[in-house]
């Protein structure tokens, strides 16, 4: 195992923007958890215990991600998704709801959501998601080409090139290095993987992703002094790069 | 509720009083008949015979004069039981017969009449009523012949005692018998009450007593047995179920519950404790897991997936899976291999279906492991959950012979079948049965993660979607085989 592949997560806070977030739970304790946690990572969460409250903060305020339970007091959290969906208020919402089932998910997202997560939760998960949500809105679309240090990936002939010398890859490689390569410098998850490269929801036991990470590093990696892609502890991978 | 109130109350005692009704009014009706009938059939016995003596009379005075009509009159009236008769002269006055007197202007009034009258020879006063026809003869002459009604009377008087008598035998036979069949019925009914109450207060064992007539009442009984039984059966599963659960969920909250302690005992720095809060984590994940499969499971035995449902082709979730599982296989040093050679519709749920083949791979690649390459492939399992790159362990394995895992997808007929075969050790044929139910593990040893649920879902999966899930011997190994409705409409 090389030494260095591998990042503590306290590492990839370094050059992070706040954001701010608007929570709307009715658990006051998993609503103080989560506003604590974020606030120790550098961002600034609300928190409203009711639907019509969230709601008009949402409308109002200027948040970066909006965090929404489904089942809550006045106003159930897909209710306020689409009113403010009708109202043209495009802030990014992540779900957060007891209800994993895949239908469950697929009703979420279908009401105006834009990711969603089952509760039990591991924080580094939602985290990660939050923040690819904010860059989302911050206007980093789709790009026809990503660079990260020497590696560079072309989406239009599918090439991947890391300083002069050719990168052959297999289709999900491709796939699976241009979605790593569409959020350098952010931590991605495995679910996060799992979802939007192979679009699969479910927990696969043995943890696939890993093997699928380690072949993809050997071909892009291996050789060179510097590497890219970096495992991040307790949270998932992250290309970047090291030098900067 | 007295015993005769919970009689009247009964619909078996309301029919019959209904019945009785009906039937008195039948009985009464049918009487009315009969007697309307009789007195109309003696009326014209009456008129015949008056008609007959008439004709007969007056050709006696036609032929001779109104002497010998009086003579027979006279002899004619004589007899015992005889019909009225009078023969009055031009004037009015009786010259022959045996009536004593008539109601007034009887006589005067050609045809028929009825009226009260008495003979000549009755002491009494009492009047009787009789049925009488005048003519008149030539020469002023009249004559009167007519029947007593009494017949009629008595027969009238016979059939009213017989319409009371019967009407009365009726409504008595039929409150009898409808008090006999209430009570039968009801006798009944109460021991089914009984036995429903019984099995209300706990006793699911309880069954509706059946008498072997064979009635609605019997089918009825037995029909609610039969659905008894299924409810019993279904509840000892159940309880079957959820004691495995709480036994299995026991095992890694009492290793979660060890880990806590032994941190707390004798954890020194910081890096220690940070090492015990990941294993923690790490375990409660494990369980998360376990509930969300148990949920899973559940919500595919409910049906609610259903919804979801859209025709594809089952080789594409093939590919998907063996595509996802490709790296892991090769790094355990197994081959996967994909034998699809055509298309195969289906019509389901996607995504339950890719976890419930990637669950049988995963398990394939866990138990298949080539027996040479146990030792090798075991120190790449404990690298890779250390982190990455294991490669090079499994690389060594892959050296080995290299035992294959095949995915394949075969339309048969109206069925289509998704298998996974591996070359392990395979299954013994009297435990196959018992892999497929919640929580159980053949290999006891604990060194392979997984939750014991991953046959159990795709079982579940494969009930969903009208299927089966079967194992068969791949001689050696393993063969699980999903065998789904084929959509022959796409």
């Amino acid at each position: 195992m090389t030494p260095d592949n591998s990042l503590d997560f306290a590492a990839t806070r370094v050059q992070h923007t706040p954001m701010r977030l608007l929570i709307i739970e009715d658990d006051r304790d998993a609503a103080d958890y989560l506003v604590k946690a974020f606030r120790e990572v550098g961002h600034v969460a609300d928190w409203s215990a009711d639907g019509e409250e969230g709601l008009a903060l949402a409308l109002d305020g200027a948040y970066d991600v909006l965090i929404v339970d489904r089942m809550l007091p006045k106003r159930d959290g897909l209710s306020v998704i689409t009113a403010l969906r009708a109202q043209n208020v495009e802030t990014p919402v992540l779900i957060l709801s007891a209800l994993g089932q895949v239908d469950d998910r697929v009703k979420g997202l279908r009401a105006g959501g834009d990711d969603y997560l089952p509760k039990p939760y591991s924080f580094a998960e939602l985290l990660a998601r939050i923040e690819v949500l904010a860059r989302r809105r911050g206007g980093r679309g789709e790009e026809t080409s990503y660079r990260v240090g020497d590696l560079e990936l072309d989406r239009l002939s599918h090439s991947v090139k890391r300083g002069a010398a050719e990168i052959d890859l297999q289709p999900r490689e491709f796939r699976l290095l241009e979605y790593l390569m569409k959020h350098a410098g952010q931590v991605v998850t495995r679910t996060m993987l799992l979802e939007n490269v192979w679009d699969y929801h479910f927990d696969p036991q043995t943890n696939v992703i890993d093997v699928h990470i380690s072949r993809l590093r050997s071909k892009i990696d291996k050789g060179f002094a510097q590497p890219l892609l970096h495992t991040v502890r307790g949270a998932g991978y992250m290309i970047r790069d090291g030098a900067r | 509720m007295t015993a005769l109130g919970k009689l009247v109350r009964s619909t078996a005692f309301w029919l019959t009083l209904v019945y009785l009704l009906i039937f008195a009014l039948y009985a009464a009706a049918l009487l009315v008949y009969f007697a309307l009938n009789t007195g109309r059939l003696i009326t014209e016995q009456i008129t015949e015979t008056v008609d007959d003596v008439i004709a007969e009379l007056t050709e006696q005075y036609t032929i001779g004069s109104w002497r010998q009509l009086t003579t027979i009159v006279e002899n004619r009236s004589l007899r015992p039981g005889s019909s009225l008769y009078l023969v009055t002269a031009p004037s009015g006055q009786a010259i022959a017969g045996n009536v004593g007197s008539l109601a007034p202007g009887v006589i005067d009034k050609v045809g028929w009449s009825e009226t009260v009258y008495r003979r000549l020879d009755e002491r009494e006063t009492a009047e009787h009523s009789a049925l009488v026809r005048v003519t008149q003869l030539s020469g002023g002459f009249r004559l009167l012949v007519g029947r007593d009604l009494e017949e009629r009377a008595r027969m009238r008087e016979v059939i009213v005692a017989a319409a009371r008598g019967s009407v009365a035998l009726v409504i008595v036979l039929g409150l009898a018998g409808g008090f006999f069949v209430a009570r039968r019925v009801l006798k009944r009914f109460d021991a089914m009450t009984e036995t429903t109450q019984r099995i209300m207060a706990g006793d699911l064992s309880g069954r509706l007593p059946v008498t072997g007539i064979g009635d609605e009442l019997d089918r009825l009984a037995m029909n609610l047995n039969d659905m008894l039984e299924r409810i019993e059966a279904l509840m000892r599963g159940l309880k079957e179920v959820s004691d495995n659960i709480a036994h299995d969920l026991k095992t890694p909250l009492t290793r979660l519950r060890n880990r806590c302690e032994a941190a707390l005992r004798s954890a020194r720095s910081e890096a220690e404790y940070r090492d015990a809060l990941q294993d923690m984590i790490e375990e409660s994940d494990g369980l998360i897991r376990t509930f969300d499969a148990l949920l899973m499971i559940a919500r595919a035995e409910s049906g609610h997936a259903r919804e979801n449902m859209t025709a594809f082709d089952a080789a594409e979730i093939v590919r998907g899976v063996a595509e996802l599982y490709e790296p892991l296989a090769e790094e355990k040093g197994l081959a996967l291999k994909i034998d699809a050679p055509g298309a195969a519709m289906i019509n389901g749920n996607r995504e339950l279906l890719s976890q419930a083949l990637a669950n049988l791979v995963d398990n394939a690649i866990k138990y298949a492991r080539p027996a040479q390459a146990e030792t090798a492939a075991q120190d790449g399992e404990n690298t890779a959950q250390n982190g990455v790159g294991a490669a090079r362990n499994g690389d060594a394995a892959a050296q080995m012979s290299s035992p294959e895992i095949v995915l394949a997808v075969r339309a048969e007929g109206d069925r289509v079948l998704l298998s996974v075969a591996d070359r392990g050790p395979g299954i013994a044929e009297a435990d196959r049965s018992r892999v497929v139910e919640r929580f159980v593990r053949l290999d006891q040893s604990g060194l392979e993660p997984g939750s014991g649920l991953g046959l159990s879902l795709a079982a579940a999966v494969a009930r969903l979607h009208g299927g089966a899930l079967r194992l068969e011997d791949n001689a050696p190994g393993l063969k699980v085989v999903i065998a789904l409705p084929r959509n022959t409409a796409a």
